[in-house]
C-alpha cells in the first residue's frame, strides 16, 4: 500500500504509472505493480469521471433519503444496508449517527420515479420505520471538484 | 508645456521596465496559450489564514498598527525564526514587519547605500536588487553565478567583487530563477571572506520553506554572521499569500532602528488585516505548508525529468519553484527561444536574461501549475525543440 500513489490517483485518476513514478522518485514498474496490487486487493475500488450532469437537458434527479430502521438482532444494520444498496437507483448508502440511521443517495430520471422508488421499494421494507426524502436542487461541488466555477487562472504574468 | 525630462531624474528614466512584459503582452493576444511564467503559488491562501483576516475585519481591527507591526506578530515571528532556522531575535528591537519582502529589500539598500557605494549582487536573480541600488545612487557589482557551481556564489567570486566601497552583499537564496541554494559549507566559505569587513549581508530568504529534502540554512545562523546580516523573508511564497503584501526583516538592532525610520516615514505600517492573518499562518499552518511543499516537490521532479527528456538539460533545482533548463541545444538566444516558442507552440516561459546577463542560454519555467498543465507545456516544448534542433 502506498499512500502517496493513492493520494495522487484520488486527485487525478488518469495519471499514468510513468508520471507517478517520476513525481515520487520511484521506478515505473514498481508503481504499476503497487497500483495493480491495490486494485486486486480492493483498496482501489474503481475509476470514474466527475460529470456536471446539470449541464445536460436530460439531467438526473437526485435525492438524499433518510431511513429510520429497526436493526436486526445479530445482524445490526448490515442486512438492511445490503438490501438497499443493491437497487440500481441507489448511488451511495451510509450508516449515520444522529436522528436517523441510513442515508441513501438515489438517482432517477424524474421526480416521479424517485417518489415511486421511495413509496414502493424503500418504505415497504419491513424494518424501515420512517423515510424522509430531500431532493437535490443544485450541485455546487462533487468529489472535491467545484462544478460552478470555470477554472480560470487569474494570476498575472508579473516578473517575480 | 512641462518638460518631463527636466522633472524626472536621469536615474529613474534610465531604469529599464521589467524585461518580460513584451512576451506576456503578445501572449495575452493569442489563443490557447499555456504559461509557465507565473512566479506565484497556485494554491489559495490556507483557509485558516483567510478566516483570521476576515475575523479581524469583523472585529474592526482596521486601524494603523505600530510602525514595526503588531507586537504579537513580531513575537510569533521571533518564535518561528528560532524554531525553523535557529535564529534568535528580540521582537521589540530586531524585527520589522514590511509591505512584502520587496519593501524590506528597498529599506536595507536605502539605509546602507550612499552615492557611489557598491552593492554586490549575484545574478541570475530576482529583478529588483539592481534597479533599487541604482535608485539609491549606488553601484551594482554583479557576480555571475555559473551552472557548473549550481548557481552558488563562490568565495573566489566574492573576494574578487569586494572593494573598499562595498557596503552590502545580496544573498538571494533559495534563488529565483535558478533554484540554487547555499548550503552550510558554502555559507561558511563566504563568511570567512566577510570576516573583518564592514559589509552587510542582505539575505533574501523569501523561498526559505521551499527547499526539498533538506532544511534551509540562513547565513545569519553561522557563527559571527548575525551581527552583519539582515534576514528578509515574507508570507507570499511560503504561505501562498502574495496578494496580502506582507514581509519582514530581522537584524541587529542598530540597523533595524534605521530601517524602521524609513519605513515609518514612507509606509507608516504594513496592512493591519494582513498582519492578523499572518499571525494565524505562523501559528497553525505547518501541516498545510508541508502539504504544499509535497506538491511542489512532485511537480519539480516531473518538470525536471520532462526537460531532460526533450533535450533541454536541466539541473535539479534544490529550492524555490522554478526550473532553469539550458537551451544551448537549440543554438538560440534566450529571447529568441521564448519568442519563437510562444508563436510556434503557444507556450510562455521567461528568458533567463530577464534575470541578468548571466541568464543567457537559459529559460525560467515555473512549476506552480497542476501536473496536467506542466505535462501539456512539456509536450509542446518537446515538439518545438525537435523542430528546431534538427
Amino acid at each position: 500500500m502506498n499512500k502517496k500513489i493513492l493520494s495522487l490517483l484520488s486527485q487525478n485518476a488518469r495519471l499514468g504509472a510513468e508520471d507517478i513514478a517520476t513525481m515520487l522518485g520511484m521506478e515505473p514498474q514498481q508503481v504499476a505493480a503497487e497500483i495493480h496490487e491495490m486494485e486486486q486487493s480492493g483498496l482501489i475500488c474503481g475509476y470514474k469521471t466527475v460529470v456536471d450532469w446539470d449541464r445536460l437537458e436530460s439531467a438526473y434527479v437526485s435525492a438524499v433519503i433518510e431511513l429510520k430502521v429497526t436493526p436486526k438482532v445479530g445482524l445490526g444494520f448490515e442486512e438492511i444496508a445490503e438490501r438497499v444498496m443493491h437497487y440500481p437507483e441507489v448511488e451511495a448508502v451510509y450508516l449515520m449517527s444522529g436522528a436517523y440511521d441510513l442515508s441513501v443517495m438515489v438517482k432517477c430520471k424524474t421526480f416521479q420515479q424517485v417518489a415511486m422508488f421511495v413509496a414502493k421499494e424503500l418504505s415497504t421494507i419491513e424494518s424501515v420505520n420512517a423515510t424522509a426524502t430531500h431532493f437535490v436542487l443544485r450541485r455546487y461541488k462533487e468529489f472535491d471538484v467545484e462544478l460552478t466555477n470555470s477554472d480560470t487562472d487569474d494570476r498575472g504574468n508579473y516578473l517575480l | 508645456m512641462i518638460d518631463y525630462d527636466k522633472v524626472l531624474t536621469p536615474t529613474v528614466r534610465a531604469t529599464p521596465p521589467s524585461g518580460i512584459r513584451r512576451f506576456f503582452d503578445i501572449a495575452a493576444q493569442m489563443e490557447d496559450v499555456i504559461s509557465l511564467g507565473v512566479g506565484e503559488p497556485d494554491f489559495p491562501t490556507p483557509w485558516l489564514v483567510r478566516s483570521a483576516g476576515i475575523r479581524s475585519l469583523e472585529q474592526g481591527k482596521t486601524k494603523y498598527s505600530a510602525n514595526a507591526g503588531i507586537l504579537p506578530l513580531r513575537q510569533e515571528l521571533a518564535a518561528y525564526m528560532q524554531r525553523k532556522y535557529d535564529l534568535t531575535y528580540d521582537p521589540e528591537r530586531e524585527i520589522l514587519v514590511t509591505v512584502g519582502g520587496s519593501e524590506a529589500i528597498d529599506l536595507c539598500i536605502r539605509a546602507v547605500v550612499a552615492p557611489g557605494d557598491e552593492v554586490i549582487i549575484p545574478q541570475p536573480s530576482f529583478v529588483c536588487y539592481e534597479p533599487l541600488t541604482r535608485l539609491a545612487g549606488g553601484v551594482p557589482v554583479i557576480i555571475e553565478t555559473r551552472a557548473e557551481d549550481d548557481f552558488k556564489v563562490t568565495p573566489q567570486q566574492l573576494k574578487a567583487a569586494l572593494s573598499p566601497r562595498t557596503k552590502a552583499l545580496v544573498l538571494p537564496y533559495p534563488c529565483n530563477p535558478t533554484g540554487g541554494i547555499m548550503e552550510r559549507a558554502d555559507l561558511e566559505a563566504l563568511s570567512e571572506v566577510l570576516k573583518g569587513t564592514n559589509v552587510l549581508v542582505i539575505s533574501d530568504e523569501i523561498y526559505s520553506e521551499l527547499t526539498f529534502g533538506r532544511r534551509h540554512v540562513s547565513p545569519a545562523s553561522l557563527p559571527g554572521m548575525a551581527e552583519r546580516t539582515v534576514v528578509i523573508n515574507g508570507f507570499s511564497k511560503n504561505f501562498s499569500m502574495t496578494g496580502w503584501r506582507l514581509g519582514y526583516a530581522c537584524g541587529p538592532a542598530p540597523v533595524m532602528k534605521q530601517l524602521t525610520k524609513i519605513h515609518q516615514y514612507a509606509i507608516m505600517c504594513a496592512p493591519t488585516t494582513a498582519q492578523h492573518a499572518a499571525l494565524e499562518a505562523l501559528r497553525s499552518c505547518d501541516e498545510v505548508v508541508a502539504a504544499m511543499i509535497d506538491q511542489y516537490d512532485m511537480r519539480r521532479r516531473l518538470i525536471v525529468a520532462g526537460f531532460n527528456e526533450i533535450g533541454l538539460t536541466c539541473r535539479e533545482p534544490a529550492g524555490a519553484f522554478y526550473a532553469f533548463p539550458s537551451i544551448a541545444v537549440t543554438g538560440m538566444t534566450s529571447e529568441e527561444f521564448c519568442e519563437k516558442l510562444l508563436y510556434a507552440k503557444g507556450v510562455a516561459v521567461v528568458p533567463g536574461t530577464a534575470f541578468g546577463k548571466g541568464g543567457e542560454g537559459f529559460i525560467r519555467a515555473s512549476y506552480c501549475y497542476s501536473a496536467d498543465h506542466i505535462k501539456e507545456a512539456l509536450r509542446r516544448m518537446g515538439e518545438f525543440v525537435r523542430s528546431v534542433a534538427g
